[in-house]
C-alpha cells in the first residue's frame, strides 16, 4: 500500500456569522487510511467532512485532493467530486429513481460508462452490500439501514479514491446500525480511504487507523484508536469520553 | 336549441381551434416555463435577474394587453410574418402571446415544486460529480414536476379558458363563433351561452380529473 497523501487540509477556517466552526484545521489523510472524526455536537465534524468535497465552502485555507487544490466551481470541481464518494446521514437516495438507477446514474452520466456495464457493476455492488434482491424497489420502500447500504453502493460505483461518511448511522434505528457498520468495516479492511464522522465508538476502535477528536471547531488531538481511547491526552477528550463511555 | 343544432359543425370547428391553441401554447409554456425555472435557480446572477424580471412583468400584465401587444405590436407594427396565410399567422401570434403569459405561471409553480425537493437530493447529485444542468435535469426538476402536477393542471385549465381572449388577435376560436351565433340567432342567446359553457366544461373537466389522477400516481414517496 502506498502512503501518498490523498486529502490535505491546510489552515482551513470557516465561519457561520459569528460562529467560528472550523479554526485553523490541518488534517492529512493518506491513501488507504481510515480516519474517524469524533467529538461533541457542534464541534464542526460534519462541516469538516462536507468541506472536503465543497458542499460547504471555506473562508480561508486550502483543501487538496490527490495533489489538486479544490477549485471554486465548475467542471473541475465536479470532476474532483466524482473522485470522492459521500454518504450522508439522511441517505439522500434519489427518491424518484429505483435502487438500481440510483447506483447506475452517476456511472452513466458522469463516468460515461455504457448502460450495460453500469447496470452490471450496480448489481454486483448491490449484491455486495446485501440488497441485490431489492434493486427494482424505490428508496422509500426500503428500511433506513437498507437505504444507507444502497447509498454506500452508489458511492462505490464511482470507483472513488476516498469516501466521506457524514454520520452514516445517526438517523438509523438501533437494530439497523450494525448492518451499515459491517459494510463499512468491510470497506476499511479492503483498503478504502475513508473519513468517517460518527458517534459509534465501537466502529472507531475496530476499524479506524486514526481517531481525530474535534471540539469547538478545532482538532484537539489525534491518535491511534488504542492510544486515544486508552489514554486520551487532552482534558476535553477525557471529559468527552467519560460522558459517553459510562453508559 | 336550433342555433346549436344547425351550426354543430362550425361550433365543433371553433372548439377544435380552441383545443389547438391550448395544446400548442401549453407545450410552449411548459418548455419556456421550465427554462425560466432553470434560470431562476442558476448560479449566474444575470440569468436569475432576467428570469425574475420576465416573470414579474408577464404575470402582472393583463392577458388582453399581452395579446393585443403580440397582435398589434409584434404582428401589425413590427410586421412579424409567421405565415403567408393570415389566419395561420394570427394563430401563431396568439400562441406567442399565450405562451409568453402562461410560462410565467408555469415557472412559479415549478419553482415552488423545486422548494419541496429536499436539499440533500441536490447535494447527493453534486457529490456524484453532476454539474448544475444535469443535477437540475436528472434529479431536482423531475421531482419538482411530480410535486406540482395538480397546480400545472389548474394552469392548463386556466389556459384553455384564456384562449378565448385570442379573439383580439383575430383567431376564430370558440368564443368568436359564439358571438357570431348570438348575432345571427338573437332569440336564442341563453341557449347559445349555455351550449358554449357546456363545451368548455366538457373540455376542462377531463383535464382536472386527469391531472388529479396523475398527481397521485406520480407523487414521489419519501
Amino acid at each position: 500500500m502506498t502512503q501518498a497523501d490523498l486529502i490535505v487540509l491546510d489552515q482551513v477556517n470557516k465561519r457561520f456569522g459569528d460562529h467560528h466552526v472550523l479554526r485553523d484545521v490541518n488534517l492529512t489523510v493518506r491513501q488507504g487510511e481510515v480516519v474517524v472524526i469524533i467529538g461533541p455536537s457542534g464541534a464542526g465534524k460534519s462541516t469538516l467532512c462536507r468541506a472536503i468535497n465543497r458542499l460547504e465552502t471555506i473562508d480561508s485555507g486550502t483543501i487538496t485532493l490527490d495533489g489538486t487544490p479544490l477549485p471554486a466551481e465548475g467542471k473541475e470541481l465536479a470532476r474532483l467530486r466524482a473522485e470522492v464518494g459521500m454518504v450522508f446521514q439522511s441517505f439522500n437516495l434519489f427518491a424518484h429513481k429505483t435502487v438500481l438507477d440510483n447506483v447506475v446514474l452517476g456511472q452513466v452520466h458522469v463516468l460515461k460508462r455504457s448502460k450495460d456495464a453500469a447496470v452490471r457493476k450496480a448489481r454486483e455492488l448491490l449484491d455486495r452490500v446485501g440488497i441485490g434482491g431489492q434493486a427494482d424497489k424505490f428508496p422509500a420502500q426500503l428500511s433506513g439501514g437498507q437505504q444507507q447500504r444502497v447509498a454506500i453502493a452508489r458511492a462505490l460505483a464511482m470507483d472513488p479514491k476516498a469516501i466521506l461518511f457524514d454520520e452514516p448511522t445517526s438517523a438509523l434505528d438501533p437494530e439497523m446500525v450494525n448492518e451499515v457498520l459491517d459494510v463499512m468495516t468491510g470497506l476499511a479492511r479492503e483498503g478504502m480511504t475513508m473519513v468517517v464522522v460518527t458517534h459509534e465508538m465501537g466502529f472507531a476502535r475496530r476499524a479506524a487507523d486514526r481517531v481525530v477528536f474535534m471540539a469547538d471547531g478545532e482538532i484537539v488531538e489525534q491518535n491511534t484508536p488504542d492510544t486515544f481511547f486508552g489514554a486520551p491526552a487532552s482534558d476535553r477528550a477525557q471529559s468527552f469520553l467519560a460522558k459517553i463511555l459510562t453508559h | 336549441m336550433e342555433a346549436l343544432l344547425n351550426e354543430g359543425g362550425t361550433i365543433l370547428a371553433a372548439f377544435w381551434m380552441t383545443v389547438r391553441l391550448t395544446a400548442v401554447s401549453a407545450l410552449g409554456s411548459l418548455v419556456l416555463g421550465t427554462l425560466l425555472t432553470a434560470m431562476r435557480v442558476a448560479p449566474l446572477a444575470s440569468l436569475r435577474a432576467t428570469a425574475t424580471v420576465y416573470v414579474t412583468v408577464a404575470r402582472n400584465t393583463p392577458l388582453t394587453l399581452v395579446l393585443l401587444f403580440t397582435g398589434l405590436g409584434i404582428g401589425a407594427n413590427l410586421g412579424l410574418e409567421l405565415s403567408d396565410d393570415i389566419a395561420t399567422n394570427n394563430f401563431w401570434l396568439a400562441v406567442i402571446g399565450l405562451t409568453a403569459y402562461t410560462s410565467a405561471f408555469v415557472c412559479e409553480a415549478l419553482r415552488s415544486g423545486l422548494n419541496t425537493v429536499p436539499v440533500g437530493q441536490a447535494e447527493a447529485a453534486r457529490s456524484l460529480g453532476l454539474g448544475f444542468v444535469k443535477t437540475l435535469a436528472l434529479i431536482t426538476l423531475p421531482q419538482a414536476f411530480r410535486a406540482v402536477v395538480a397546480p400545472l393542471g389548474s394552469i392548463l385549465i386556466a389556459l384553455t379558458k384564456n384562449t378565448t381572449i385570442a379573439l383580439v388577435v383575430g383567431v376564430a376560436e370558440a368564443s368568436v363563433r359564439m358571438r357570431e351565433l348570438i348575432e345571427t340567432y338573437g332569440d336564442q342567446v341563453i341557449e347559445i351561452f349555455l351550449g358554449f359553457a357546456a363545451g368548455f366544461v366538457l373540455l376542462c373537466l377531463p383535464m382536472g380529473l386527469l391531472f388529479g389522477w396523475l398527481s397521485k400516481r406520480l407523487a414521489v414517496a419519501r
